[in-house]
């Protein structure tokens, strides 16, 4: 493999490994797949690596950071946009993830369009929910929480620190009642 | 700001626009060395944010809604987005 293919070069193929055992383990527990061509996984698992070590997150390797988290906040992987794209094109934006037909090989990946909102404001972290839908909401024992990846809801003083469908950090739960 | 170059058979300026990261510009900058052809590209991921700002604002005027991989051939003339085989092959009459 050259160069241009490995990104992190300094990253070790053991460590990379590790990390995908990892995501095998966790994302099948919630339902859902890695893209079965293993080499095309590993790249995108060290660019992962490679995104932590110089942004202290996992941004989306197929789009360009801003190396800042809240402005990134929606494409840490697993990014806001990964569900909708796996139903409609049965994979995500890089193709790390993929939808069930498509791990079995029954349906093949490829480059599809970007999901993401072009404007800052449109993007989920920074979107204000319309006025229209915070009203009318009835007096409830305790908060509800919204998972931006997955949509889990959870009723409970605080979101939990990790999503248990699909293991989004607590920061990405929006108050949802 | 520095491009890579690549030699290879003349089709007109041909830039790549790439992250180091991301599978699809992997597969882009492969296509183009294994048709041949004279080309440049970049990794903006690897620029200072100042550079990254250009580079977007470059792009922001050719096609607003451009992503990576972007393959801008001759100025804008054309721009193909994502790994589009057959678009590039054609785009570069191939
Ligand atoms: S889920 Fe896919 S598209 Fe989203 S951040 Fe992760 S690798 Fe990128």
């Amino acid at each position: 493999m050259s160069e241009q293919d490995r990104p992190g070069g300094d990253i070790t193929e053991e460590q990379v490994e590790a990390l995908v055992a990892r995501l095998h383990k966790q994302t099948q527990a919630g339902g859902y797949y890695l893209n079965p061509d293993e080499e095309f996984t590993r790249i995108l698992v060290r660019s992962l690596m490679k995104n932590q070590a110089r942004y202290g997150y996992q941004a989306c390797p197929c789009r360009l950071a801003a190396g800042e988290k809240l402005e990134d906040l929606d494409i840490i992987c697993p990014c806001d946009y990964r569900d909708a794209d796996l139903e409609r094109y049965g994979a995500c934006y890089c193709a790390l993830y993929v939808s069930a037909a498509a791990a079995r090989g029954e349906r093949t990946v490829s480059s599809i369009p970007e999901r993401r909102p072009r404007a800052r404001q449109d993007r989920p972290q920074f979107k204000q929910p319309a006025a229209t839908e915070q009203a009318a909401v009835p007096a409830l024992p305790y908060p509800v929480w919204r998972c931006r990846v997955c949509g889990y809801l959870c009723a409970r003083e605080e979101p939990p620190g990790v999503c248990p469908v699909c293991k989004a950090k607590k920061d990405r739960f929006e108050r949802f009642m | 700001m520095k491009f890579i170059a690549r030699e290879g058979r003349d089709r007109g300026d041909v830039k790549l626009y790439a992250l180091s990261t991301c599978v699809w510009c992997g597969k882009v900058k492969k296509l183009l060395a294994d048709l041949g052809v004279k080309h440049e590209f970049i990794d903006v991921d690897e620029l200072s944010g100042k550079q990254q700002t250009a580079i977007r604002e470059q792009l922001d005027a050719i096609d607003p809604d451009w992503r990576f991989p972007c393959v801008v051939i001759d100025g804008g003339r054309r721009c193909i987005c994502g790994y589009k085989e057959k678009d590039i092959r054609e785009a570069l009459g191939l």
